[in-house]
């Protein structure tokens, strides 16, 4: 399926104009941006990346679609199939916020976020099963230009991840002032972990910050982190099939390709499901620690 | 992996889409969900109810029908008890008849015999006087002989 596809491409591109190995690499890595060129500095919010932010848009909408249909339709007598696997979906979400999140109040508004952000990452993640070269080759001919930038996985745009990540910290600190106040909540800031003393307050309040900030970057860096990976993998094995066309024993590197392919792709099935159930999870135990009064 | 401004937008998509969640999609869903679990609850009570009636009814059923058993034994025992006095009673009334029938016909019998009796002793001192007068219409006058006659009547 998607060897073959990328196969052809990769021969095409080596008649064309031979990219290196390195070359396919970094252009599959550039993403389509407000300015049309690769991004320089590390940090500048001055640009967009237009591509994370139409696929994970369209994934957002296309999940929200589907169960928002569902819950058009549902009834509480016998269950449509489609109603089922969404019931089964919620269900699930549901029992792990309950178990999590104490407060009935709070879950009304984490319950619902929960599941947002597992069936949507679970669909952003999902966009690594399309063959590498599909969307990008398609634009490039909707666009007439051979180098545009694009990438279809908005989970492994770090500013994606990222910016669920930051989500879920304003949930936190919401939730935190709601529960505990904001003067029990900086009471906490300064008193815990080590305890009420003086001496200890800047500590503490270190610890603090340290704790949210290690908590929202490696939340958001775990999933960036998975799902760019993989699909780095895809391209290296993409690339190992795309040479047997100069070779004579290259038929084996195209068998290889349709063999690693298979079995990554096969895995990475685990890893997507996985990374989002994970991003779902941590959600719900930052938002739970939020609760309690340390 | 550049940070750029997508952070900022990632993250209002992300509330857009948490808040159309919660507005949308959550209630309904966990609404039916909730009113499944009350049906099933309810229709799981009612089902024990259910149960217990049945029980109920089966023991009621059961008692009713050993009642009507035994009724039914009973009438049974009466009626044949009835009907055996009832044969007893006709046994003997029909005895009596048939002693009464009998004891009438035997008198009529005797009666009867009786008078044949007398007519046959009318008729047999006609005939012995009848032949008697054959015989002696030659020999004996009949007037100067009817005492004699009137002793063999007596005699017969």
């Amino acid at each position: 399926m998607e060897e073959t596809l990328i196969m052809s491409t990769a021969g095409h591109e080596a008649v064309a104009n031979a990219p290196t190995a390195g070359e396919y690499i970094v252009h599959h890595l550039t993403h389509w941006n407000t300015t049309g060129h690769p991004q320089k500095d590390i940090i500048d919010f001055s640009i967009i990346n237009v591509d994370t932010l139409f696929f994970s848009i369209l994934m957002g909408v296309i999940g929200l679609f589907v169960m928002w249909r569902v819950a058009k339709s549902v009834t509480s007598g016998v269950p449509g199939r489609t109603q089922a696997a969404v019931e089964i979906l919620l269900e699930m979400v549901n029992d792990q916020a309950k178990g999590i999140v104490h407060s009935a109040e709070s879950r009304k508004f984490v319950g619902p976020l929960a599941l947002t952000v597992f069936v949507w990452i679970f669909l952003m993640n999902s966009m690594d099963f399309l063959p590498l070269d599909v969307l990008p080759n398609l634009w490039q001919a909707i666009t007439g230009d051979h180098h545009a930038y694009l990438r279809v996985v908005p989970s492994a745009d770090l500013n994606g991840t990222l910016g669920m990540s930051v989500g879920v910290l304003l949930v936190c600190l919401y939730y935190n002032i709601k529960i505990k106040g904001f003067g029990g909540w900086m009471h906490e800031l300064f008193t815990a972990p080590f305890g009420s003393h003086p001496l200890l307050y800047p500590i503490n309040f270190a610890m603090q910050m340290i704790e949210f900030l290690a908590k929202t970057v490696s939340h958001g860096m775990r999933l960036f982190g998975n799902m760019y990976a993989g699909e780095l993998v895809f391209m290296l094995i993409a690339l190992m099939g795309a040479a047997w066309a100069g070779t004579a024993t290259g038929v084996f590197l195209w068998i290889g390709h349709v063999l690693a392919g298979s079995i990554w792709a096969i895995f990475h099935i685990l890893i997507v499901a996985l990374q989002a159930f994970i991003f779902m999870m941590l959600t719900l135990v930052y938002v739970g620690q939020a609760h309690e009064a340390h | 992996m550049n940070l750029n401004a997508t952070l900022f937008a990632q993250l209002v998509v992300f509330f857009i889409l948490a808040w159309f969640t919660m507005q949308f999609v959550w209630p309904p869903i966990v609404k039916a969900l909730d009113e499944r679990a009350k049906k099933i609850a309810d229709g799981l009570a009612a089902a024990e109810r259910g149960k217990q009636d049945l029980e109920l009814a089966t023991k009621r059923s059961t008692d009713a029908l050993r009642e009507g058993k035994e009724k039914a034994a009973e009438l049974i025992g009466n009626a044949e008890k009835r009907a055996a006095q009832l044969i007893e009673e006709a046994k003997s009334t029909a005895k009596v008849e048939a002693d009464r029938i009998v004891a009438g016909a035997k008198a009529e019998i005797e009666q009867e015999a009786v008078r044949a009796k007398e007519q046959l002793r009318e008729q047999v001192a006609t005939l012995v006087v009848s032949g008697a007068e054959k015989i002696l219409r030659r020999e004996i006058n009949a007037q100067a002989h009817a005492d004699i006659l009137a002793t063999i009547k007596q005699d017969l």
